[in-house]
């Protein structure tokens, strides 16, 4: 169980994030959505620990949440998520050799051939066996996509955070990278948190739906306050697979907590 | 704009300005010659082949050197050695200069004082520090194009996106790590181009230096034959020097697509 309590985000006298207060269930696929500039990414940098909250206390089964970026937390960006010095195995490699050898950050010999072994298994499973060496330069931004995924899923991690990862690839792939995503996320026991702008996306994977946005506005200071969440919809009965966002809202039961976040 | 004159059209259309210079240069020659056979600011390539056989064949009679060779073989070494030097300085300075914002914030200023001063308006202090030895000709060369390699890498390590670092980070990289593998690597193709391009600085500074206090070197020997106007030694030594920069420039880039083929996919 992921704890947010009272996180507040502040930039100076930019308030992005006030009094978000979470509780996020292990193997959830949590979706938030919500305009643009309500601090989506903000609150997911603050679960990565890229950004340190100025306010509230973040804990991972009752432990506090190390707030620094570590492999116990993978991450999608939107972009730049791979490395474009390495081939798709030596991608893939990375997480391997930084935890096994913190000097030469390499693996050599039959470790070396262990973590070959293992890094073209996960390819195996996003389905890039195939395209082991080549570079990112010559794949496209779905199989890129891919690679990032197999990258951060490589360490084992318990929370998979992604940050419109599928915001610039076409709808056709869009639909692949779905099915992928769901199938992993269920094979491999994960809590995923979804940043995404796509609401019939977010309804679509998640099983719940946060959004966040402003609750109070001050026109002559729009900085003044931050956003929180203002809907927090629980989708009790989730489909196998990606339900179009109609079929979501006639077949899925919905809550609205309105106790908790208000 | 999209018309591609292909491998050997290009490679034709690129030497016809050279023929058309050279040829332009004989008939000039030819013209001043009819008009006074001892002219000496045009010679003619018969002239020049003379003059340069006796430098490039016959030992001097006071060094007992071969005067073509030994000219080169040290302007080489000087110039391989402050590259060599201010190579290595823009890595590791530049290298945590980019990737560690405490590094940028005690040095970046340093580099940028350095990197304004004319290095040329340094050379008498170089000359007095070190020395009319080779010392001072190397370390104006290093001095005169080091701060540009360091801010040219830096910058560019300082502009790898946020997003590969937090990525290394959560793949369980330390600050060594992200550095040694995150940002060593991809500033290596950088560094290349950066030596590509002060080619053409360090061999400003280098032929000034010789020009200033030497007794070897291109440039000395293309300063000391002025007083004779002896243009029959110039000018092959200068095309001689034009041959070593472009065989230099597309070591630099052909060995850079070859061992860093990844920057270079996106090309072409």
């Amino acid at each position: 169980m992921l704890s947010l309590r009272n996180i507040w985000v502040e930039y100076g006298d930019k308030v992005v994030l006030e009094r978000v207060s979470l509780d996020i269930a292990e193997k959830s696929f949590v979706s938030i959505i919500g305009p643009s500039g309500a601090g989506k990414s903000s609150l997911l940098r603050v679960i990565l620990g890229q950004e340190k909250p100025s306010r509230g206390r973040i804990t991972l089964d009752d432990a506090p949440l190390p707030t620094e970026c570590g492999p116990d937390r993978g991450v999608v960006f939107q972009r730049y998520s791979v490395f474009p010095h390495l081939t798709v195995l030596g991608n893939t490699l990375l997480g391997l050799e930084f935890a096994a050898s913190p000097i030469a950050a390499r693996l050599f010999g039959s470790a070396r051939r262990a973590a070959i072994a293992e890094a073209e298994a996960m390819l195996e499973q996003v389905g890039l066996a195939d395209s082991r060496h080549l570079y990112p330069a010559q794949m496209s931004g779905g199989m890129q996509q891919r690679l990032a995924i197999a990258q951060a899923l490589i360490k084992r991690p318990r929370n998979l955070l992604l940050d419109e990862p599928f915001g610039a690839l076409d709808p056709g792939i869009r639909g692949d990278m779905h099915t992928l995503i769901t199938r992993l996320w269920r094979e491999n026991g994960l809590t995923v948190i979804m940043v995404t702008h796509d609401i019939k996306e977010a309804f679509g994977l998640g099983t719940r739906v946060l959004t966040l946005d402003k609750r109070r506005h001050d026109p002559h200071a729009p900085q003044r306050y931050g956003a929180g969440v203002v809907y927090d919809l629980e989708l009790t009965r989730k489909q196998a697979g990606a339900v179009p966002l109609a079929a979501a809202a006639e077949e899925v039961g919905i809550t609205i907590d309105t106790l908790g976040n208000n | 704009m999209t018309a591609n004159p292909g491998r050997r059209g290009a490679l034709l259309l690129g030497a016809a300005p050279l023929l058309v210079l050279a040829l332009g240069y004989v008939i000039a020659a030819a013209a001043r010659h009819a008009d006074n056979p001892a002219d000496k600011i045009l010679p003619l390539p018969g002239a020049m082949a003379a003059a340069m056989a006796g430098l490039l064949f016959e030992p001097d009679q006071l060094s007992g050197q071969y005067l073509f060779w030994a000219d080169t073989l040290a302007s080489l070494w000087r110039l391989g050695a402050g590259l060599g030097i201010a190579t290595l300085c823009a890595l590791l300075v530049g290298l945590l200069l980019g990737a560690l914002p405490p590094v940028r914030a005690t040095l970046g200023p340093l580099v940028t004082a350095i990197a304004v001063i004319p290095p040329i308006a340094l050379l008498p202090i170089l000359f007095i520090v070190f020395g009319l030895g080779e010392t001072a000709k190397v370390a104006l060369i290093v001095i005169g194009v080091a701060p540009f390699m360091i801010r040219d890498v830096a910058g560019h390590i300082g502009a790898l996106p946020r997003e590969q670092v937090v990525k290394a980070l959560t793949l369980g990289a330390n600050s060594w790590g992200v550095i040694l593998r995150v940002a060593l690597p991809q500033s290596l193709p950088r560094l290349f181009e950066a030596l590509r391009l002060s080619l053409g600085p360090a061999w400003v500074f280098l032929i000034s230096a010789e020009a200033i206090a030497a007794d070897v070197g291109l440039g000395y020997r293309i300063f000391l034959v002025r007083r004779y106007l002896a243009m029959d030694v110039i000018i092959p030594y200068v095309a001689w020097i034009a041959l070593l920069a472009v065989v230099m420039d597309l070591a630099l880039f052909h060995g850079s697509r070859r061992l860093f083929g990844w920057a270079h996919a996106g090309g072409r």
